[in-house]
This record gives C-alpha cells, structure tokens and sequence, in this order.
C-alpha cells in the first residue's frame, strides 16, 4: 500500500499564500473530498500534485519517492501516473470521443505516430472499453462539443484512466453540470476508487456531496487545513465556517 | 439623501464629459496638424492632381482597343475584331497560369514555414522565451522587406525567371502569416493543453491535440486570403522580371503597345475576381465550421 506525504507545503502568489504549511498524508484506496470556500487553495494543492505548478517550498512523496523535484521523463511519468480531471473537462473540440480518449495515453506510452492520430488496436479496445464501462461507447465517433456537460465529464474519466493512474485527482468535476449528471459523474469516480482502487481526491464546493461520497473529508480554509476526518465528525459550526455561510 | 447623490453624480459625469471632449479635441487636432505636415512633406499639391487627371484619361483612351461591333467574331487577322485584340492570348493565358502557380506555390512553402515558426513565436505556448523573441524578430524582418525587394535581389543572383519570384513571395508569406498565426495561437485558450500537459503529455502532443484542433480553421482562412493577396502580388512582381504575366505586362507597358496593356489588365482584373470569389466562398465555409 503506497501513500501520498505532503510535508510542510507552501505556494506563494506574488506574496499571497495560496497554500500556507500543509501537511497531509493520504493512502492508497482512500477517497477524499476537500472542501472549502473558493480562494482556500484547493485548486492549487492539486496542480501542485500533479505538478503543474511548482512548489515554493515543502515535500510531495508518494511511495517515498520525492514527486517535488521530478525532472523531464520523470516528471512526466509522474503527471501520467495521477490523472486530472478539471472543471470544464478540458477536452479536445472538434476532435472524436474516441481519440479525446486515446489523447489519455500521450503521457506513458508516447512515439511518434500518435501526433498523426495513430494508436495501437490494443489502445484503442482499451478505450472502447472504459467508454463502455461509463456508458458512452455509442459515442465513440462523435465530435465531443456535440455531447452534453455531463457525457463531456465521462469522456475526460476515460480519458484520465487511459493513463492507468495511482491517484484521481478531480478539480471541481461537477461544478457546471446540473444535479442528475453530477450524481452519474460522481458515482463513476467512486466506482473507480472502489473497484480499481484508485487513490482519489476530489476538490468540490457542495458539502452534501463531499459527505456522501468521501470517507473523509478535509476542510481548507486560506491554505490551511481546519478539519481533516470522518464527515460524520463535521460540526455545523466548522462547516459554516468553511464556507463563510455561502453554503450551496 | 438621494438628490445629494444624484447632485455629486451629475457633477461627477460633467467633469468625466468635459475630460473626455478635451481628449476628443485634441486627437481631432493632432490629426488635421499631422495631415498638412505630412501633405507638405509629400509636395502634395492639389493643381498638380487636377492638371495630372486629363492625362490619365489620355492613357486610358489610348490603351483601349479598337473595336468594331459588325467585324467582332472576325479573325485574328482583321483589325477591329476581339481576336485581333487578343491575338496573343496564348501566350498571356501561360504567363496567367505561370503567374497563378507562382502564387500557389510561394503561399503553400509559406504556409508551411509560417506554421511551424508561429508555435515558437506565441507568447503562451512557446518552448522557450529565447525562441519567441528570435523567431518573433526573424518573422519581423521577413514580412518588413517589402517582397518586391527580396525580388530584384534574387532575379539578380538567380537570373529572370519565375524562381526568384516564387523564393520573394514565400519570405513574405512566412513573415505574415507568422505573425498572424502566432496570434491565433495567442488568442486560443490552453485547457485541451493543460489537460495534455497533466497527463504527462510533450511539447509536441500539447501543440498537436492542444492548439492545432481549435486554430485550424482561422489558419485556414487566413492561409486563403494571403493566396488573394499572393496572386495580385506575384503579378506586380514580375514588373522586376521575375517571371509571369506581370513580366510581360511591363513589356508592353514599356514598348507602348497600347492595346495588349488592356488586353493583359482585363485578363488579371478576371482571374483576382474569380479567385476572390471562390476563395472567399471556401473561407466562409471554414468560417462557419468553426463556429458550429
């Protein structure tokens, strides 16, 4: 069972701490929601994960392997090893379901016929088959601007499993989808983190969701944490707190 | 309360109306004072135009051909009829497609040096900012040489002839069309990007699955108006004898034989109105397939 160490970590924004000494641990398996009001740092935290932007000082370790000095190959394989998932999906327009999804795979395993959208038959019935098990491979040959917000999701799902990742990290992954496709988008990442056991860790600004779906739940509030623990330990004073009473 | 805050906000509007007529003012001054700078620069005399406009008439009659209306569908050899006007239109109907092919190849090279160039020269998506600038000046010196310049230097190292003339007109291409290709890039939003980047996804996956899908067709529009302008410009360039139909134009203009100028005038006017049409036409369709 590997783990995910974050040791005193800080990121600065022209003088401002986005992320004030946070120090967390997070196993393999778990599902986390993290919570908090938007400005709290939650965005930052997963990119500085994934490493799409660079840390100004602290430690990410996942399976005592130091991610925050990574470098060229390996840095790569990291960002291919944690899977993302954003707010506004992210997807390739004007290009097919299918080849949104195979684009999944140009971290582990990238040669130089892929930039001529030529994949191996072995990909493509690896992503045929996540699209089937979310559903949509009926919409294999469609151009991804013509499905709805929620199907557009489901693609980027299959998209990040085409990595094969150790870690989800979803930012925001229901924000602009109405109630009915939240629920379907939600369900399919805690399929994931139950069936494959997938590591993963969802920003979200709804703290009903964040408590039916999470086994545990942190709590940020101007990059620090304020609550880490069972959903069932959450105060409403906390929980006002957190949000500053613009509960949703 | 409410009369006093309406007071403050009129004061307020007239003092922001006032500044505002002053800048007015001025730009209006600015402007009249740079045009009579500028028109007394130039010798720009206004009797010297009125005078001049006769003549231009003059030339204008005098390349006119002579038709007459009863011997119209004669033979080439009966003056007065449209193929004693057009005797040579052979020859001008080769130098036309020599002409066309010059514009087709010089914005096809140019396309395809512009397009490589314009992803070193956006700002947001370049591999590295020593690149941007280099390449950002190099496209810069390439489009700010007028061609016609570019023209005569290579029909004097390579001799008369279309090359020189296809070589000039690519320069140019790829001076403009990189520059106005790393604008489109520029302008493009970088999340299909961020999301190749996050999953461990190169440079060239980012500009391939990030940036190409989403550009293509403004490229492509842009990429067909240059071919518009191509063609008009590798007409004037063959004036300095690199090759085409504007070669051979100069020479009758030159040899004043009045009526093959018309002749060879009339044939450009048609071939740039059936290219902007159809040109224009196909742009449109990209247009349209962009914003569906």
């Amino acid at each position: 069972m590997g783990s995910l160490i974050i040791k005193s970590l800080v990121k600065e924004f022209d003088n401002t701490k986005a992320l004030d000494q946070l120090t967390l641990e997070i196993h393999d398996g778990e599902m986390v929601g993290i919570i908090g009001k938007s400005g709290a740092g939650k965005s930052t935290l997963l990119r500085l994960i994934n490493r799409l932007i660079e840390p100004t000082s602290g430690s990410i370790q996942y399976n005592e392997i130091d991610i925050s000095n990574l470098k060229g190959k390996k840095l790569k394989n990291w960002r291919s090893n944690c899977a993302m998932i954003f707010q506004q999906f992210n997807l390739i327009d004007r290009l097919d379901v299918l080849t949104n999804v195979l684009s999944g795979t140009l971290g582990n395993s990238f040669n130089i016929l892929k930039l001529l959208k030529i994949y191996s038959n072995s990909e493509k019935i690896d992503a045929l088959r996540h699209l089937h098990n979310l559903d949509l491979s009926d919409k294999a040959l469609q151009r991804v601007e013509t499905l709805s917000g929620g199907q557009q999701q489901r693609v980027a799902i299959a998209r990040a499993m085409m990595q094969k990742p150790k870690i989800l990290l979803a930012d925001e992954p229901i924000s602009s989808l109405d109630p009915k496709n939240s629920k379907v988008v939600m369900d399919d990442i805690k399929k994931i983190n139950k069936e494959e056991g997938i590591m993963a860790i969802c920003n979200l600004h709804s703290l009903e969701v964040a408590k039916e779906y999470c086994e545990r739940i942190i709590g940020l509030s101007e990059g620090r944490i304020v609550f880490d623990g069972n959903p069932s330990e959450l105060t409403q004073e906390l929980s006002e707190q957190l949000y500053d009473l613009e509960n949703e | 309360m409410s009369n006093s805050l309406l007071e403050n906000h009129s004061i307020m509007y007239a003092q922001q109306m006032k500044s505002r007529r002053l800048w007015n003012f001025s730009i209006i001054i600015i402007f009249i004072a740079a045009f009579f700078i500028s028109s007394s620069v130039i010798n720009f005399d206004l009797e010297k135009i009125i005078s001049g406009i006769p003549r231009l008439g003059d030339y204008v009659l005098r390349i006119l051909p002579n038709l007459d209306s009863t011997l119209l569908f004669e033979n080439s050899k009966t003056e007065g009829s449209l193929s004693y006007w057009y005797f040579n239109i052979k020859k001008y109907l080769l130098l036309l497609y020599e002409t066309f092919n010059m514009a087709v190849l010089s914005t096809a090279m140019g396309f395809v040096f512009a397009f490589i160039l314009s992803f070193l020269s956006a700002k947001n998506i370049t591999p590295n900012i020593f690149s941007y600038y280099l390449v950002k000046r190099f496209l810069e010196f390439l489009r700010g040489v007028p061609e016609i310049i570019f023209a005569i230097l290579f029909v004097w190292a390579l001799g008369v002839g279309p090359l020189a003339g296809i070589i000039a007109i690519t320069i140019h291409t790829t001076g403009a069309l990189g520059k106005l290709f790393s604008e489109v890039h520029e302008n493009t939003d970088l999340n299909a990007c961020e999301a190749i980047k996050s999953n461990g996804g190169n440079w060239l996956s980012e500009m391939r699955y990030g940036i190409i899908p989403k550009v293509l067709p403004n490229i492509i529009s842009y990429a067909l108006l240059r071919f518009e302008i191509n063609i008009r410009a590798s007409t004037v360039i063959g004036f300095v004898g690199a090759g085409g139909i504007g070669q051979e134009l100069y020479l009758v203009i030159n040899f004043n034989y009045y009526e093959e100028v018309s002749a060879i005038i009339l044939l450009i006017i048609l071939t740039v109105i059936t290219i902007d049409i159809v040109s224009g036409s196909i742009r449109k369709k990209v247009i349209g397939e962009m914003n569906d």
